[in-house]
């Protein structure tokens, strides 16, 4: 569906995305995750057809995008970043005008608005202006706006950034059931969560460039160790405990807030830290997540 | 969502019919936008001028026809002077009204451009769609206007119905000039005031709308010539009453608004389609 060889996008002086490659196949559910400023949603727009690359291939639908723009995008479902629905109109009008924009029939239209409307569950919304929705329901709404000409492939810019934890929760589960369903996604985010809830596969991208790419289980186990205990013994003295447990564990970070140290098995690790004498002010033992892939890869966090 | 009545987007969506008739989809949106507000608009669009023609059509006219014998300038009564600029001013404001405001809310305030832009209109189809509603609004108000002007008696002859094309037309070419303006606005800061204070109330002024411009100064003259109002005006004024105009200075006229409404569009052309790639 998407194959991208050597793909770039210059502004001035400034390289947003430097010559990535990857591709996504038909039902495939793709991510591109990264902290903000990683080129994540350049690369997005470049997908989506709106945005003119500075270098390299690009094929979208098997055509490209300098060539047959109009064409790939009429076939394509977009959420943008931020909502850019008309607040003036009602739930129902903005999805009926947005697929006038496809030059989709009346009598298409009207079964299938009641059916996006049923799928976003804004049935009690139907005939609200935009304006008095909860973010998350404006959110559900451009999803279910892009999804009115069904969409060869459904790509997703950003889709719960702004939103409260249940919100989320609603979309992703709205998502997921697409992805069930086979609809091809592309999705950007900087949740390392969302990322590992609706990816098949995915590519960490930073300051324009892939850091790696596979699915979220293989990332984590090829990057990172199964388990994280993650101490904290105040920002004081966490340097100085590192320096006396630094040979737990398979591999560790000092951030200026905690310690993480990768292990095979945490609570033993645990254990171990406090058998030396040292007590944490608070302890977590978790599984290892894009998050620490992230931190591993570039040295930083994906919120930084 | 993807049932057994999915079918994708290469059926359900026809882009060859998308190529040819995108404008009109854009154009669909900003009506259905607009009649949101139709009471507001007729309102004015019928408020504008009886309240106008009482004051100065009927106040200021009498006044004048009293010290002109009711033969004021081109030998006509007030009011018959000033309906063809009033029918052109009108025209023009209504046009402008919507290629100014709408066309930030379409790029930056609410975006919708590049919602229509990601489904496959391109920068020259929603600017030729935004054309065709503000020409839609253009016309309901020039309607409204002659309608009124008749009820006033401002005409007396039905070849003043001619003003009607002609001046929707001129509106257009008008509205062509603000629309590529329009285009290159990324934050209002007032531009759009600024562009009615400075730019089209001295047209409104300066273009004989209350006087014939050859009472005018040469020093200030050149104001009316370069005036896209004086030219719709003087070729309203030809339709409404006059009997004779230079075929010449009628080519004139229209070739100037033509011209101008060319050079808007294809400014509007180019840099919708570059603002909404960027």
């Amino acid at each position: 569906m998407i194959v991208a060889k050597n793909l770039t996008k210059i502004y001035g002086d400034f390289t947003a995305v430097n010559g990535i490659d990857f591709s996504v196949a038909k039902g495939e559910s793709f991510g591109l995750l990264g902290p903000n400023g990683a080129g994540k949603s350049t690369t997005m727009r470049m997908i989506t057809a709106t945005l003119q690359r500075s270098a390299g291939e690009l094929s979208i639908l098997g055509k490209d995008p300098e060539k047959a723009g109009p064409e790939i995008r009429a076939h394509l479902g977009v959420v943008p970043q931020a909502d850019n629905l008309d607040t003036e109109l009602k739930v129902f009008e903005n999805l009926y005008i947005y697929g006038r924009y496809f030059g989709l029939t009346k009598k298409y239209l009207t079964p299938k608005i009641e059916e996006l409307i049923a799928f976003a569950q804004l049935e009690e919304k139907r005939n609200a202006k935009v304006e008095q929705l909860s973010g998350g329901m404006k959110r559900r709404l451009t999803i279910a706006r892009a999804l009115v000409n069904e969409p060869e492939i459904l790509l997703l810019d950003e889709p719960t950034t702004g939103l409260d934890p249940q919100a989320r929760h609603v979309l992703w589960d709205r998502l997921f059931r697409l992805k069930e369903q086979g609809v091809t996604l592309v999705i950007t985010t900087h949740y390392m969560d969302e990322a590992e809830q609706l990816c098949d596969r995915l590519i960490v991208m930073d300051e324009g460039k892939i850091m790696a790419e596979g699915s979220p289980a293989s990332l984590i186990s090829q990057h990172s160790s199964p388990e994280v205990v993650e101490v904290r013994f105040g920002s004081n003295r966490n340097a100085e405990v590192a320096n006396q447990i630094s040979n737990l564990g398979d591999r560790m970070d000092v951030l200026p807030d905690r310690i993480l140290i990768y292990a095979q098995d945490g609570e033993a690790v645990l254990a171990q830290i406090i058998a030396a004498g040292h007590h944490p002010l608070t302890s977590l033992v978790r599984r290892s997540s894009l998050e620490d892939v992230f931190l591993r890869l570039t040295g930083r966090t994906l919120v930084d | 969502m993807k049932n057994q009545t999915w079918r994708g987007a290469s059926v359900v969506v026809d882009a060859n019919k998308v190529s040819r008739f995108g404008a009109l989809y854009a154009a669909e949106y900003r009506i259905r936008n607009m009649l949101k507000w139709w009471q507001a608009i007729l309102a004015f669009d019928i408020g504008n001028p009886v309240l106008f023609l009482t004051s100065i059509g009927i106040g200021v006219g009498s006044l004048v026809d009293k010290h002109t014998a009711g033969s004021g300038p081109d030998g006509v009564k007030y009011l018959t002077f000033l309906a063809p600029a009033l029918l052109a001013t009108a025209a023009i404001q209504s046009t402008m009204e919507e290629v100014t405001f709408p066309v930030m809310h379409g790029f930056e305030w609410r975006k919708i451009f590049h919602g229509m832009y990601a489904a496959g209109l391109t920068g020259k189809q929603i600017a030729q769609g935004v054309l065709i509603s503000a020409i839609t609004k253009g016309t309901f108000a020039v309607i409204i206007y002659w309608v009124v002007l008749w009820i006033f008696h401002a005409f007396d002859s039905l070849r003043s119905l001619w003003l009607i094309p002609i001046q929707i037309y001129f509106g257009a070419c008008f509205g062509c000039i603000i629309m590529a303006v329009a285009a290159y606005v990324k934050k209002d800061d007032n531009w759009f005031a600024m562009l009615n204070r400075f730019v089209v109330a001295p047209m409104f002024l300066f273009s004989g709308t209350f006087y014939a411009l050859s009472t005018l100064p040469l020093t200030v003259r050149w104001v009316g010539w370069i005036s896209p109002l004086w030219h719709a005006t003087e070729v309203g004024r030809y339709f409404a009453y006059r009997s004779e105009m230079p075929l010449q200075m009628l080519l004139v006229h229209f070739g100037y608004l033509t011209f101008l409404g060319l050079i808007g569009l294809f400014i509007a052309h180019r840099k919708f389609a570059q603002r909404l790639a960027q």
